[in-house]
């Protein structure tokens, strides 16, 4: 089938992001679903739920009393063999976080939708972005998308990746702005999908004609050289998972017709200021980008899509020709500052050039992060040599100040 | 067709598969090793294992079964994971065996076995209770029983609070099957596994553990407790189908509860009065039992 014709097999649908995973999940043909209800992700299984009822997607659907048994739940049916699926959300995350790492650190490709919002208290929904990434050292794979249809794209690529490599993935996007608000999403036919990701395979599972064990020491004495070696193929395999990645990307655009980047450059070629950012800051930024190169301002954007495994080195080699980086974080590493500035001060160090760093906290607990606080971001960085600090807050004041 | 061998002493038919050869590094005397090997015999050849982290980790570091390690708290919804992929794959017949301990259960577990008992998995969930958190040091758990010696009720304050009844909260689920057993009634035990197997949906089992490390008494007194825990009533050879048809073995021969109590060093610190609360609290515990059970019978 010539390229032309297999991507245009499908049909367009008014969808939510929230409904766009769901559609993700079922087109990769996830087998067992165990999931539990948190705004703002209900939805999503939600939809998986009713998918599986009516019979449009074979899987068993588990619905569980607890996030930490929904990961439980998908850790072990992985273990069996299985193609598994779950969302979730702030509170659900962090109530997961000890069995990411049982799932991380024992090679299960589960595939989970993270919507991102706010970890309390108080336990109300908001906006923030602290749930995900405070999740980067679970031995996940992360990719945040900006768009509905990526979030749909990106389940399909993430199940190759992930089955890959033996990692698990999050598929990241933002609470409200991506998982309730409806784009048109082009939802590729089945036997497309087929065609670019087949059933699972994989060599070993838990069999009763072969007693392998899962998640297990191989003994007290002999554990801890076996077991250490197991930690840094964890390492080894993340490594493996940005060139897998690249190669899928690829092969995604010859099935679908659709190219992704584990990062994306918006105006960068000549940019003497470069924005970092994810998910929906970096789609606003797109337009506050296009306002401020009519203006004259040499800017651009630069959209970190894989957030693990980081890909250092290629964003490096990007950003060390800008006379100075702009990011912006939802987030706070208490005690530092913002997770993605963190990274990038990382990534910075080894570069030939390293152009001053201008670390940006904003849309935090709640506040909305509007087109003027990125504006403000990069002219700031525009006007100063330096920043003042590792963290420069966007309309937040300090405790004593007005407003 | 699985082989089996009579085994003369007890009339049991028992099968010649091993799947729990020598080697576990459990304490000496530990029943719950022992009554691991023997649900495997009945239950192979197809049965998967999860386990969580509790002593048993030692009973299973030589099974010839596919084991699926998992976390304290998960044992239930592991256990669900693995049947929920059996089932996908269209694999109806084999088994899965959730094998815990009491915090495993009675504690830190509790609300993933209620929801997998709510849910009425298709598992068979056993619980070997040895009355504490035996693998970290003998700490309290919600299984042991009031006025034992552990290192988190340390003297002069033993545990005030009664044991856990771990049966009648899952009898409440009204699950398909419900047993309790002791390694000194290996007929019982057997004939309840075989049941068990024959049962489907959500099946659990409560399986007194005598610990002779945590509990103070010599590792070759282990079977001869598991029997004394049964005559003086303390511990209850219990069947409950559906949740509300109660069968209840009746020992035979009774022997004071003072005499359970004083061949365990977690007791010794128990002065006159302090046996005779717990004898009367055996025996009004004994009659709400009995009046609970459609079946009595002896043992």
């Amino acid at each position: 089938m010539a390229i032309e014709e297999k991507t245009q097999r499908g049909t367009y649908e008014l969808l939510s992001g929230a409904y766009s995973a769901a559609a993700g999940a079922m087109l990769s043909r996830a087998q067992v679903v165990a999931a539990y209800p948190i705004t703002p992700q209900s939805t999503v299984v939600e939809k998986l739920s009713e998918y599986i009822a009516k019979g449009e997607l074979a899987a068993k659907f588990i619905p569980v009393e607890s996030e930490h048994s929904a990961m439980s739940v998908l850790a072990s049916a992985s273990a069996g063999g299985a193609r598994t699926f779950t969302a979730t959300a702030r509170q659900g995350l962090a109530l997961m976080h000890e069995v990411l790492h049982w799932a991380g650190r024992g090679r299960c490709p589960i595939v989970m939708a993270v919507v991102t919002a706010s970890l309390g208290p108080p336990p109300d929904i908001a906006m923030e972005q602290d749930d995900a990434p405070g999740q980067r050292d679970t031995g996940w794979l992360q990719f945040y998308c900006q768009t509905n249809q990526e979030i749909l794209d990106t389940i399909i690529q993430a199940y190759r990746i992930a089955e890959t490599v033996s990692l698990p993935v999050m598929v990241v996007f933002d609470g409200f702005i991506m998982s309730h608000t409806y784009e048109p999403v082009f939802v590729p036919e089945q036997e497309v999908v087929d065609g670019f990701l087949p059933p699972r395979q994989t060599k070993f599972k838990l069999d009763p004609d072969h007693p392998w064990r899962f998640f297990a020491s191989p003994g007290a004495v002999a554990g801890a050289p076996y077991m250490s070696k197991l930690r840094r193929r964890v390492q080894d395999a993340h490594e493996i998972a940005k060139e897998v990645t690249k190669e899928v990307q690829e092969e995604f655009y010859q099935h679908f017709g659709r190219r992704y980047e584990i990062f994306e450059c918006y105006r960068t070629e000549d940019a003497e200021v470069i924005l970092v950012a994810m998910t929906s800051v970096a789609s606003m930024a797109h337009d506050v980008i296009d306002e401020m190169r009519e203006e004259g301002k040499k800017v651009g954007l630069l959209r970190v899509r894989m957030f693990r495994p980081f890909p250092a080195q290629e964003i490096a080699a990007v950003l060390q020709n800008a006379s100075k980086i702009a990011v912006i974080d939802r987030n706070v590493s208490y005690g530092r500052s913002g997770i993605l500035a963190l990274e990038l001060r990382a990534a910075m160090y080894a570069a030939a050039k390293k152009p001053p760093i201008f670390g940006f906290i904003g849309g935090v607990a709640g506040l909305s992060l509007k087109m003027e606080n990125i504006r403000y971001a990069i002219e700031y960085s525009y006007a100063h040599e330096e920043p003042e600090g590792e963290i420069i807050w966007l309309g937040i004041p300090a405790w004593e100040e007005q407003g | 067709m699985i082989k089996t061998k009579t085994l003369k002493q007890f009339g049991i038919e028992i099968p010649e598969a091993e799947y729990a050869p020598p080697g576990h590094t459990a304490c000496g005397g530990c029943p719950g090793a022992a009554m691991l090997r023997q649900m495997l015999k009945f239950l192979g050849p197809r049965v998967i294992m999860t386990n969580p982290a509790s002593c048993s980790g030692y009973f299973g570091r030589a099974l010839e079964v596919p084991l699926c390690r998992c976390l304290f708290e998960a044992a239930a919804a592991s256990g669900t994971g693995i049947r929920a992929a059996l089932d996908v794959m269209g694999d109806k017949e084999t088994h899965v065996l959730v094998f815990a301990g009491d915090g495993g259960t009675y504690d830190i577990g509790i609300q993933a076995l209620s929801a997998a008992a709510e849910r009425n998995e298709n598992l068979i969930y056993a619980c070997y209770d040895n009355e504490g958190y035996m693998m970290t040091g003998m700490q309290r758990s919600s299984a042991t029983p009031a006025g034992a010696w552990s290192t988190t009720t340390p003297l002069p304050q033993p545990k005030r609070e009664r044991k856990k009844d771990i049966v009648a909260i899952m009898a409440a689920h009204r699950i398909p099957y419900i047993a309790t057993a002791s390694i000194a009634y290996p007929n019982d035990f057997v004939s309840k596994v075989l049941k068990a197997r024959e049962t489907e949906g959500m099946r659990f089992f409560n399986l007194l553990a005598p610990c002779p490390t945590g509990w103070r008494f010599e590792s070759r007194l282990s079977v001869k407790l598991a029997r004394m825990a049964i005559q003086s009533r303390l511990f209850a050879l219990v069947e409950v189908e559906d949740g509300i048809h109660w069968k209840v073995k009746q020992p035979k021969e009774t022997i004071p509860v003072r005499d359970y109590i004083k061949a365990q060093g977690r007791f010794s610190h128990l002065k006159e009065a302090d046996i005779e609360a717990i004898e009367k609290d055996v025996d009004e515990e004994w009659k709400l039992l009995i009046a609970k059970a459609s079946v009595v019978e002896e043992i």
